[in-house]
């Protein structure tokens, strides 16, 4: 497991992004992001509060719209072509902070139902593949009951299971361990770290630093917007060249 | 843990001991009242109070109530058998009964058929008020059922709606056919659809032109509201003869661009292809198939349709079609396109913004301006549209709120999965917007069955129409109140009570926090 860091990281781009820039009204979000994702990547973004960078990933899947630049996910580019985007986002999932399971579902139909109508599979191999996937996130015998009647991270392990289920090629984390109690959070952290050993396509928001420095392969720092480091994590944590990224860090890891 | 403790413990209770009932204060009935009515000195008078009142109530109207005489010929029969002692005359229920069901011009030999009709309703709507335990096919049974219950009602050939019902089955199949189409053939359909459209669309503009001119002649000769209401009328007039070309152009070229995408043409060549099938399809066809099997019902008006009976089938068709209207109104209204935007909100304003009887006296006197004589629609069907608007503005408010209150995580969630709008909308908002919606849309529509006495304005006679008109001013029942009012009461009770019964335990039933 402490190999994670070595795991194989293919040449193949699985996104492209250039130039990006957003606002929200006036307010400069996102300045001129340039960032190029390999297939197989494990990376983690941290900075602090309002730096941007639960924005920078939601607009990978075009949850947020950019105003400049380009966004390229798995050769396909990010346009207000509805039909781009709706295939973009079935390639890629997302997992929340707040969970955003569906909660008049139960957990399996949470699970298959993306695959049920996105993909059209039908509804005996979706569920074959839902049960699957709540087996590897540890959580079988949940299926039938309703998100509300589970412990908070029982909900995320369940979101991460339903975004599985569409067989993304990219996975981001937008924050997953913020809104749950500490004894909860391990098993969070481990069932992402079983998919990054699995070779998953990463891309975390999270202030988990002990996260970070086993499975990450690049620490992205970011502040006011802008990528203002990164690195890989030994020489992230270690050896870090910004003094914004020194100060993020010694108050991030001093208590 | 437990371990360690079960060991270094000399003694582990393994039954547990059973609990001793509460004090005989603390427990029960005596519980009940002791905090519910006594609990201090101001809520013990209260107590009182409100127990001598309802004694009092209950002294007064019981005798009137068991003293009630329930044969007798006419209102001073009844007054010769009570001699002076308080009762009710039920007398009116047991000779009117019919008129308050029915109306009073509805055929005395086709009671059966609004009686079955009412029967067929309950079991039609089962499979939909019970979706969760009926199986889902069944809602076939559902989906005829008006089919059917008009025919009923109405009377007339039975090939009349089963003709409609083919014209919308046919319709769904063209639908599908232009939805399937290669983008080549749908540029040939779109080509053929947007010009029909779009010469339709002027033709109909112009001939609208010619009409509100032709207004504003007549309107024009009382006083000064007369004349500025002529100027309004020109220059609508003028308006359109100007931008009739332009927009039978933009629409059809708008209908030919869609081919690529299929939206606007599909539902555009579904529109005209009911439209034809309506005005020139099912009248021949029906009377055709009628000559060859006829099955046929005695042919019954809609002036002659009356009592509760109307109110029943008001309140039903009305409460069936707004909620529909108003998910799409409330759907409308939230859209990022503004024209559509625009005319929900528009809508949704001005009709809340009117009093409903004012939209009842419209469809009773002025929408027979608009159409020409005798091609007029059908009463009912004008009050029923009008009814329709006006719940559907109320419960499109009322869906929006369930909208507004979903987190907008759920949003966000349906989009990370690759659900589109449509299918975001169906499987995840609305089934939550609309359970949170069931209090309020339940409100609507309860209010709105209760409207429908409004009808008797508009000389409809419905069960108050019924009591207010032929009953209380015939002879022999003259300024009889409490009696019929209390039976038009106890039938609204009933069925409003039964809706919100329902409403309780769906509500229940879609709880998924804690079971």
């Amino acid at each position: 497991m402490a190999e994670a860091a070595q795991m194989e990281v293919s040449d193949e781009v699985a996104i492209t992004i250039q130039n990006m820039n957003k606002w929200y009204g006036t307010f400069h979000v996102l300045r001129d992001i340039d960032l190029t994702v390999q297939r197989g990547e494990r990376i983690v973004i941290c900075g602090p509060s309002g730096s941007g960078k639960s924005t920078l990933i939601r607009c990978i899947n075009a949850l947020e719209e950019h105003q400049a630049g380009s966004i390229e996910v798995d050769g396909t580019l990010l346009s207000s072509d509805l039909k781009n985007i709706d295939k973009i986002r079935s390639e890629v999932g997302m997992c929340f902070q707040h969970f955003n399971l569906f909660p008049h579902l139960t957990i399996l139909e949470n699970c298959t139902l993306a695959p049920i109508w996105v993909r059209k599979t039908p509804k005996r191999e979706a569920e074959e593949t839902a049960m699957h996937f709540l087996e590897k996130v540890k959580i079988p015998d949940q299926a039938n009951k309703y998100p509300g009647q589970l412990s908070g991270g029982q909900q995320q392990r369940v979101a991460i299971a339903r975004s599985l289920c569409m067989r993304p090629r990219i996975m981001l984390f937008d924050e997953p361990t913020s809104a749950l109690d500490p004894e909860m959070i391990k098993e969070v952290l481990d069932t992402m770290i079983e998919l990054a050993e699995e070779g998953m396509t990463m891309l975390c928001v999270t202030h988990e630093m002990g996260f970070a420095r086993q499975v990450a392969n690049r620490v992205i720092f970011m502040d006011a917007g802008q990528i203002v480091e990164q690195n890989e994590p030994e020489a992230f944590f270690n050896n870090p060249q910004s003094d914004r990224t020194k100060l993020f860090l010694s108050q991030i890891l001093g208590h | 843990m437990s371990d360690t403790h079960a060991q270094t413990v000399a003694f582990v209770r393994e039954t547990e001991i059973p609990p001793s009932p509460p004090p005989a204060m603390e427990a029960g009935a005596v519980k009940w009242v002791r905090e519910n009515l006594f609990s201090g000195w101001f809520n013990t008078i209260m107590t009182l109070v409100a127990l001598y009142i309802i004694i009092r109530i209950v002294i007064g109207v019981f005798p009137w109530f068991f003293n009630g005489v329930w044969d007798a010929g006419s209102i001073r029969e009844c007054r010769d058998i009570l001699q002076g002692t308080t009762g009710a005359c039920f007398a009116v229920l047991v000779d009117r009964w019919d008129h308050l069901l029915f109306g009073f011009n509805y055929p005395q030999d086709a009671y059966w058929r609004p009686t079955l009709a009412f029967v067929l309703l309950i079991v039609a709507a089962m499979p939909a008020l019970f979706y969760m335990y009926i199986p889902s096919k069944f809602l076939i049974g559902t989906a005829l059922y008006p089919f059917l219950a008009y025919w009923l009602l109405w009377g007339g050939s039975l090939w009349v709606p089963i003709a409609v019902l083919a014209a919308i089955i046919l319709t769904g199949v063209v639908f599908r056919l232009v939805e399937g189409m290669t983008v080549s053939t749908r540029t040939v359909v779109a080509g053929i659809v947007g010009l029909a459209a779009g010469v339709g669309l002027a033709y109909l503009l112009y001939l609208g032109a010619q009409e509100l001119w032709f207004i504003s002649t007549s309107v024009g000769q009382a006083g000064l509201f007369g004349t500025i209401m002529s100027l309004v009328f020109k220059l609508c007039s003028v308006f359109t003869y100007v931008f009739f070309i332009p927009m039978g152009i933009f629409v059809g070229y708008a209908i030919y661009q869609s081919a690529s995408d299929g939206g606007l043409v599909t539902v555009v060549t579904s529109l005209i292809a009911i439209s034809v099938m309506m005005l020139y399809g099912v009248g021949p066809v029906s009377s055709v198939l009628n000559g060859i099997i006829p099955i046929e019902l005695e042919a019954v008006e809609s002036r002659q349709m009356g009592g509760f009976m109307l109110c029943m089938m008001l309140g039903a068709v009305c409460v069936s079609l707004s909620i529909p209207l108003g998910i799409v109104l409330a759907l409308g209204r939230q859209s990022d396109m503004p024209l559509i935007k625009g005319v929900c909100v528009v809508f949704i304003e001005f009709v809340r913004g009117v009093p409903l009887i004012t939209l009842l006296f419209v469809a009773n006197v002025m929408l027979a301006y608009f159409f020409p004589p005798g091609s007029g629609l059908d009463l009912f069907l004008r009050v029923v549209i009008m009814i329709t608007m006006f719940s559907a503005a109320y419960i499109a408010e009322v869906i929006r709120g369930g909208l507004a209150a979903l987190p907008k995580g759920q949003y966000e969630a349906a989009d990370s999965l690759g659900l589109n709008y449509t299918q975001a909308t169906r499987l995840i908002i609305l089934p939550q917007a609309l359970k949170i919606s069931i209090p309020g849309i339940v409100n609507v529509a309860v209010g709105l069955f209760k409207d429908t006495t409004l009808v008797s304005v508009i000389s409809m006679f419905d069960i108050v129409g019924m009591i207010r008109g032929p009953i209380q001013q015939s002879t022999d029942w003259i300024s009889i109140y409490w009696e019929p009012y209390l039976f038009a009461a106890t039938c609204f009770f009933i069925v409003c009570y039964s809706i919100s019964q329902y409403s309780q335990w769906l509500e229940r039933q879609l709880q998924t926090d804690h079971h």
